[in-house]
């Protein structure tokens, strides 16, 4: 080949290559972005079906559940207006708590119960996940907007 | 009193900055003598005064005073002495009192070594680093004050975060923190260049073994946090890809860019831009870093909890200082290219796909770690990027690196006739390839591409630095010796392999499994069996435990019992797992305790982890390599004696 | 020579994003109250020194207050304290202070120890009314006007700057709403 050919060839597959590996890359990056979504959300049906998401809430007190002796567990997530039934078959961090704030990766089954394959809780005890606590804030409000809707209509 | 001490010398501490950075400035302008010697004297008084100031705190932490309120809030009375120490950089306030101290430190060691530079030159770095340290230490006095009173005095601390009270997280942050610091010497030199508008050979070489130090330390310090990670956060994991470690990798990064580019322009007057361009952006990687983590700007499981308002401050000082350096560089940069040429097959085609690989790396780094504020910012909906991009996108550009690192570092600058590379590599790569598809398959029962692929590059870059080293051996006396710059390359590049091939294998055939296990039960995990003995409770100096002993066999023979616990805090109440794990050359072992299931059962976290040591053994030889390459001889000789000396030598790297 | 200038361009860019992250509206942290403009939660809880006895908004109905949410794990509540108390001293609006999520003993100490700014404490043990206000962490302090509504919320230590930019103005016009 003349060395000309062999420069075009050698410009033809770099950037054959780096065509190939920019759509690996973004392919990872839409495979492995996940978003938030808050409870209300989930339960009105406005979250991605196919794929893993977040979500996150206070731990419901009182609603842990496990068979005795088994790994799996059950809990309830709640932002104070609705409520999630979480599953998560692993271990769960230290900070894990009733009444703690947690944000938990996973996605909804058929049976509409959240199955988790990851649960975190932040470092500091004291303090919740800020999306958890937004999440909070603005579920509270849109339930104080519709009682207060709901008084004015009567 | 100590307190109000402390407080004043960092105050006198800005005093001296402004000085070391204002009079040397002008007077390199003006060629003052006078002014420029200022620089010196006051880089040591700053010394002096931070270090007192930083003793003042480390006092008033071992002396538990709780009216101090960064005492308090961090420390307790129970708390071993040690971590009373480390304490002082374990929040905030008190680590960017280390940063500071660091940088004067690094300041006053350019200081003692820079008799050779001409006077402008090392005035004009001196006073760079003088800015720099004027920042930090206003934003400390403004924000983040570690002397802030507590009044009436606690009777008793708030403890330190019991994450915290741990050998390798109370050496790390010094560490990195050297690492992180000792870029603003790289930074200062350039910045001292585009002044002057002068950038040459010399100048590249004063720079590379500053550079090279700064390195080395800031390897070892990922490492030491990587391997902090892995054995106490409970999870057997190494490295997460959190904003917090994503901001401590850039820097690392484009400093080893920086490196590389730096070699070249020593060796042969070219990529000068390149190598400005480079020694800017690492320090200001590490700036960034510094801002991600500390702004709050970022959501982090490790990020220290500060408000806006630093972030604020923190953000305006970036702008000043990374766009000063930028317009600097958009004005000068242009002047400096030089003509010298090299042809395709050279060492020099090589080092540019080294730092085009590497910046590519760190542009995807940056881009996912930016991603979820960008998306925020631009629709409101909140999005986290999960680890297996970070690892696809960080693969994508290594894989083609480690497989040319192999090559390049045979090659010969400006021209290499092609044949001879091949005859030099064939055998190593030959090996290489059955070496890295049949080890996996006879040790570890399988492969894949991925497997094959990374191991392959590892092996070949392993053998391809040993092969210079071994024929130099072989030749024994009497022949040209290598020097230290291409020994230290070879094993820094030895430990790129080792570090590649311990991934390659952990992310490959790790075994991962959470059981439920009663006393006396046993659980098969990747061929070894683990018992739960008992259970017992026991108490350290600050902390209840609940102490499991499980035993581990393989093939019925015993291995060894490990003792994970599952630890709380006396003061903060807060619950911590320490693993169990059973460490060998070729494998770990690990086992942490979860959860109490009912029916005396508990959850068990059993892990296999081969070859996982490999991984910080890599890095440590890295280090290594760096500091070889550092102390090589050449950087202290004088200009004249270097030239002959290098004609000897016939200068490979 | 335009490829020279592109970093200084990108990084002004960048900058200009992180502007706007840390735009005080979207502190992840400084949350707005669901509550800021509403009719504060009720709450109901037993008195902090006198168990048998309650307290709940109707101790202030009718005039501004401040409700303080503490504990006695809580550094920043230890480091608003002395301001706390100097303003139970200056200041005509009452203070109610809301135990969050502590323990009995250690709080009692607490008040003891360091002196009481609050007219009365409730005691939110297991912190219903601290998520039914929307709280998150300690110290948190809201300010409420006399119809019950929430005027401000503040997150962290209560300074004195919060104090005089913030609380002072609120307090002013809600008093002087008053005919």
């Amino acid at each position: 080949m003349k060395p000309r050919q062999q420069r075009m060839l050698a410009v033809g597959l770099t950037v054959a290559g780096i065509a190939i590996a920019a759509m690996l890359t973004l392919q990872a990056f839409k495979d492995n972005m996940m978003f938030f979504v808050e409870i209300s959300e989930v339960e009105k049906g406005n979250y991605p079906a196919d794929r893993n998401f977040r979500v996150g809430g206070l731990v419901v007190e009182g609603s842990v559940q496990r068979a005795p002796g088994e790994l799996m567990v059950a809990f309830d997530l709640t932002d104070l207006t609705s409520k999630l039934t979480v599953n998560y078959a692993g271990i769960l961090p230290d900070l894990f708590r009733e009444g703690q704030g947690i944000v938990a990766h996973g996605r909804l089954n058929d049976s509409g119960t959240f199955v988790a394959d990851e649960v975190l809780a932040k470092h500091d005890e004291n303090y919740m996940p800020p999306e958890v606590a937004d999440s909070l804030a603005k579920a509270a409000a849109a339930q104080e907007a519709i009682s207060k809707s709901e008084t004015a209509k009567q | 009193m100590i307190p109000e001490v402390g407080h004043f010398a960092l105050i006198l501490a800005l005093a001296l900055s402004i000085c070391q950075c204002a009079l040397p400035l002008l007077g390199a302008h003006r060629n003052d003598q006078a002014m420029m010697g200022v620089a010196r004297p006051a880089a040591v008084g700053q010394f002096v005064f931070i270090a007192i100031s930083f003793g003042c705190l480390t006092w008033s932490f071992l002396q538990s005073d709780f009216s101090v309120l960064y005492v308090a809030s961090h420390s307790q009375l129970s708390l071993p002495t040690a971590y009373k120490i480390s304490a002082v950089w374990g929040a905030h306030e008190g680590s960017l009192l280390l940063w500071v101290l660091l940088l004067a430190g690094w300041t006053v060691l350019v200081c003692r070594y820079s008799s050779e530079l001409p006077e402008k030159f090392s005035a004009r770095v001196i006073a760079v680093m003088g800015g720099l340290s004027f920042g930090f230490l206003l934003f400390t006095l403004l924000t983040s004050n570690p002397f802030e009173r507590l009044l009436p005095a606690a009777a008793d601390g708030a403890d330190l975060n019991p994450l915290l009270q741990d050998p390798g997280l109370a050496i790390h942050p010094p560490i990195l923190y050297i690492g992180y610091v000792g870029f603003s010497v790289a930074f200062a030199f350039a910045i001292a260049a585009m002044i002057s508008g002068d950038l040459d050979q010399k100048w590249a070489r004063w720079t590379r073994p500053w550079t090279t130090s700064a390195w080395l330390f800031l390897t070892v310090g990922i490492a030491l946090g990587s391997w902090w990670a892995y054995y106490e956060l409970g999870w057997g994991g190494w490295w997460f890809w959190d904003p917090v470690e994503n901001a401590s990798f850039m820097p690392w990064l484009i400093g080893t860019a920086l490196i590389h580019s730096l070699a070249v322009t020593e060796k042969r007057g070219l990529f000068k831009s390149w190598t400005l361009l480079l020694a800017i952006s690492a320090f200001s990687l590490s700036l960034l870093g510094t801002f991600l983590v500390r702004s709050g700007i970022l959501i982090s499981v490790h990020s220290f909890a500060v408000d806006p308002e630093r972030g604020l401050f923190i953000l305006a000082f970036l702008g000043i200082v990374i766009g000063g350096a930028l317009v600097l560089y958009a004005w000068r940069a242009p002047s400096m290219d030089s003509e010298a040429g090299f042809r395709p097959v050279s060492r020099e085609t090589f080092l540019v796909l080294n730092n085009v690989l590497l910046v590519i790396a760190t542009a995807l780094i940056l881009g996912g770690t930016l991603a979820p504020l960008f998306v925020e910012l631009l629709d409101g909906s909140k999005i986290s990027v999960g680890p297996p991009y970070f690892e696809i996108a960080f693969a994508i550009p290594m894989v083609p690196l480690v497989l040319l690192m192999a090559i390049g570092m045979h090659t010969a600058w400006r021209n290499q006739a092609p044949k001879a590379l091949v005859n030099k590599l064939r055998l190593p790569a030959m090996v290489a390839v059955v070496v890295g598809i049949l080890i996996p398959l006879i040790f570890y029962g399988g492969t894949s591409v991925m497997l094959a692929v990374g191991a392959i590059a590892a092996i070949w870059v392993m053998l391809a630095s040993v092969i210079d080293p071994i024929r130099s051996w072989k030749r024994g006396a009497g022949s040209v010796a290598l020097t230290r710059g291409a020994i230290g390359m070879s094993v820094a590049h030895f430990g790129v392999g080792f570090f590649v091939l311990g991934v390659t294998v952990v992310s490959a055939f790790t075994v991962e499994a959470d059981r439920n296990l009663r006393i006396g039960d046993r659980e098969n995990v990747a061929g070894y069996e683990f018992e739960l003995r008992g259970l017992k409770n026991t108490t350290g100096p600050n902390y209840q435990a609940l102490e499991g002993e499980v035993d581990i066999y393989k093939d019925g023979d015993f291995i060894g019992q490990v003792r994970p616990q599952k630890r709380t805090y006396l003061v903060q109440k807060s619950p911590m797992t320490e693993a169990g794990i059973d460490a060998g050359w070729n494998r770990d072992l690990f086992v942490a305790l979860g959860d109490p299931l009912g029916n005396d059962a508990w959850s068990v976290r059993l892990q296999y982890k081969p070859l996982i040591r490999f991984i910080w053994l890599g890095a440590f030889i890295m280090a290594l390599g760096g500091l070889i390459a550092a102390s090589d001889r050449r950087y202290r000789l004088t200009a004249t004696q270097k030239e002959s000396v290098r004609i000897q030598q016939g200068e490979p790297a | 020579m335009l490829k020279f200038v592109v970093p200084l361009i990108a990084f002004g860019l960048l900058v200009g994003v992180f502007i706007k992250g840390l735009d005080p509206e979207r502190d992840l942290k400084k949350l707005p109250s669901p509550f800021l403009g509403k009719e504060a939660p009720h709450f109901d809880l037993p008195r902090l020194k006198v168990p048998n006895e309650r307290i709940s908004n109707q101790a202030y109905d009718g005039e501004v207050a401040i409700v303080n949410f503490w504990a006695t794990w809580c550094v920043g509540c230890r480091q608003e304290h002395g301001f706390l108390m100097e303003l139970s001293r200056t200041s005509d609006v009452p203070i109610y202070g809301i135990d969050w999520r502590d323990q009995r003993e250690p709080a009692l100490q607490w008040l003891s120890q360091l002196g009481d700014p609050y007219v009365a404490s409730g005691f939110d043990a297991d912190s219903v009314t601290g998520i039914n206000w929307g709280v998150y962490g300690a110290p948190e302090t809201f300010l409420i006007g006399k119809d019950g509504r929430v005027l401000l919320k503040h997150l962290g230590p209560l300074s004195r700057d919060a104090w005089e930019n913030d609380f002072l103005p609120a307090i002013a016009a809600a008093e002087g709403n008053q005919p």
